[in-house]
């Protein structure tokens, strides 16, 4: 009997060693092919290269055109920084509403919130280009930023406040009767036992935007504001095969935000995302 | 007297104090997904091109779409395909690495990392490269291939074969739905399995009576998320394939981007948006409607 249990232990092991292996081994490529001179990158499944070569990481950085990857990282901060500062505040004080007011109108409110998160985007893009061209917003990083500020990210919502509605109420009557007002036991005393919640969001929410490709493609034109997304898209354009190393290795540069973002909330995000669960 | 008004009072202001909080979702809800979605109706009932103001055709776009545009029906075809092969894959490969992963193991969170990776860096365009490359004739897929005494395959050239390598590129992020099948798993308690061990059910029988029922309310959850999500796929269409070959990826999506963005006919694209809504809201309808018959919810069903 432990014999056999032995076995399926290390049978899961080895499945799971080699499933993931596989799963891995693009990302894996990608970062070697990144360091293989240009006529290695398509004839070898290896991940070694006979040599290593860090000037397609040199040259992909100054891109094709009159703007390099220095402007569209910065372009991409400029983006995403503020969006999910605004994502992270509005879904909070929202979710405090939700999760610790009653008022006229509640339920009503929070099916509507639950119904918008399966309205299709495709659905509501154009008329939103639209109201953001009359507002004078297009070619500018505005469309991300404003609607981020005014709570249009449902999910993240749903998320604070299942995951304030864990949290006991105790904790906010004791506060009132310390003279606490209402927002101030939320920045007191909510907020900071949010972390995993908060940090999921905001973790989320930079990947998402940074790797936003079509909302970027519609309200980004000129070449000078591109986001990273864009500038990748446009260099794979332009050198389309001639430069595999340059693009490749560009790549692995765009990647790198997210890995470092989800691997410092690593701790955080799993936690945030066990706990508050979907059951509901 | 005194203490009962002041306690009206604070009721009272806790109500204003709530619909505050609350606002700035109110006002977001009304001008970025009321306001377009109401829009995006009625232009789909007019002639409408950035260059001049919309007029009034009413079901012409509609009737376009059905009777003359050569694109409509491939794009559907495609983006149905694209559904049906993408999200039972992405799902089954969730569940069953949540299921293994939920057994006791070492160096668990480092499997976790390791299939949440792509969920995580899957929607880039640094990984649409990839695949591109990937899939190209002699790209590391065929080469792998020929190694293994299998002559190289034309991916992009073959219809069913390209919408494969793009479905397969959404079912390499199964890693985010598998999280939550790991939350689900993680709440059922110990001692139901405890029970069926002691009436003798073997492992398999325990995963079909106690485990997969259990866990059908987050299956419903990441069924209607995922195929919502597939129905607008773009950016792989669009960087990968760019609808080819054939059309056979031109995802309905992509149909929707160029129409709109590229041939500026912004009346008709938000037809095409409308029927997309369509599609999408007779799915989540039908999942709906069917759930009392394969979900199960402990406290009676409510989502």
């Amino acid at each position: 009997m432990t014999m056999r249990i032995r076995i399926s232990r290390m049978g899961r092991i080895v499945f799971l060693t080699v499933f993931g292996a596989i799963l891995i081994y693009p990302i894996l490529w990608m970062l070697s092919a990144s360091f293989k001179p240009m006529h290695e990158i398509f004839s070898t499944v290896s991940l070694l290269s006979s040599q290593f070569q860090i000037n397609s990481y040199i040259n992909g950085w100054k891109g094709t055109g009159q703007f390099g990857f220095s402007t569209f990282f910065f372009n991409s901060l400029l983006m995403v920084v503020p969006t999910v500062i605004a994502t992270v505040i509005s879904s909070l004080l929202v979710a405090y509403g939700f999760a610790r007011f009653r008022f006229p109108g509640k339920n009503m409110l929070f099916s509507l919130m639950i119904a918008t998160l399966m309205l299709p985007n495709a659905v509501i893009i154009i008329p939103s280009y639209l109201l953001f061209r009359s507002f004078g917003w297009l070619d500018s990083y505005w469309p991300f930023i404003i609607p981020a500020a005014f709570a249009t990210y449902p999910f993240f919502i749903f998320m604070m406040v299942q995951f304030l509605r864990g949290l006991p109420r105790d904790l906010d009557e004791s506060a009132v009767m310390d003279g606490c007002n209402s927002f101030k036991i939320l920045t007191h005393i909510l907020l900071p036992l949010s972390k995993p919640a908060v940090v999921s969001a905001a973790v989320f929410q930079f990947i998402w935007t940074w790797n936003d490709f079509f909302n970027s493609l519609i309200f980004i034109n000129s070449v000078k504001k591109y986001p990273v997304s864009l500038g990748l898209r446009m260099s794979l354009d332009t050198s389309s095969i001639s430069n595999w190393d340059q693009v490749m290795a560009m790549s692995v540069v765009s990647i790198i935000p997210c890995l470092v973002v989800f691997f410092m909330a690593q701790r955080y995000f799993v936690e945030g995302i066990a706990t508050t669960g979907i059951k509901g | 007297m005194i203490r009962s008004t002041s306690i009206f009072k604070r009721s009272e202001n806790r109500q204003w104090a709530g619909l505050l909080y609350v606002l700035p979702f109110i006002i977001g809800m009304l001008v970025f997904k009321l306001y377009p979605f109401m829009s995006s109706f009625y232009y789909s009932f007019t002639d409408f091109s950035l260059l001049r103001k919309e007029t009034f055709i009413g079901l012409s776009n509609y009737v376009y779409m059905f009777t003359k545009d050569p694109l409509f029906f491939p794009s559907l075809k495609a983006t149905f395909l694209y559904v049906l092969l993408s999200v039972p894959g992405k799902l089954g490969f969730a569940l069953i690495i949540a299921v293994i992963l939920n057994m006791k193991l070492k160096f668990i969170s480092l499997y976790r990392t390791i299939y949440y990776l792509p969920s995580i860096l899957g929607g880039s365009v640094a990984i649409a490269v990839l695949w591109r490359s990937m899939f190209t004739v002699d790209g590391i897929v065929n080469q792998f291939l020929i190694s293994i005494g299998i002559p190289a395959v034309n991916w992009f050239g073959i219809p069913s074969l390209a919408i494969m390598s793009i479905s397969l590129l959404t079912i390499w992020q199964f890693g985010s739905s598998m999280v939550l099948f790991l939350a689900g798993l993680k709440q059922i308690p110990k001692d139901m399995y405890e029970a069926g061990t002691i009436d003798g059910a073997s492992k398999l029988r325990m995963f079909f009576s106690i485990t997969f029922p259990l866990l059908t309310p987050i299956l419903f959850f990441n069924l209607i998320m995922q195929t919502v999500n597939a129905f607008q796929e773009f950016t792989a269409a669009f960087l990968i394939t760019n609808g080819g070959p054939l059309n056979s990826t031109y995802l309905f999506g992509l149909k929707l981007y160029q129409d709109a963005f590229q041939f500026s006919k912004m009346g008709y694209a938000s037809a095409l948006s409308w029927i997309l809504f369509i599609c999408i809201m007779l799915f989540t309808i039908i999942a709906f409607k069917s759930q009392k018959y394969w979900t199960h919810y402990e406290d009676g069903g409510k989502f």
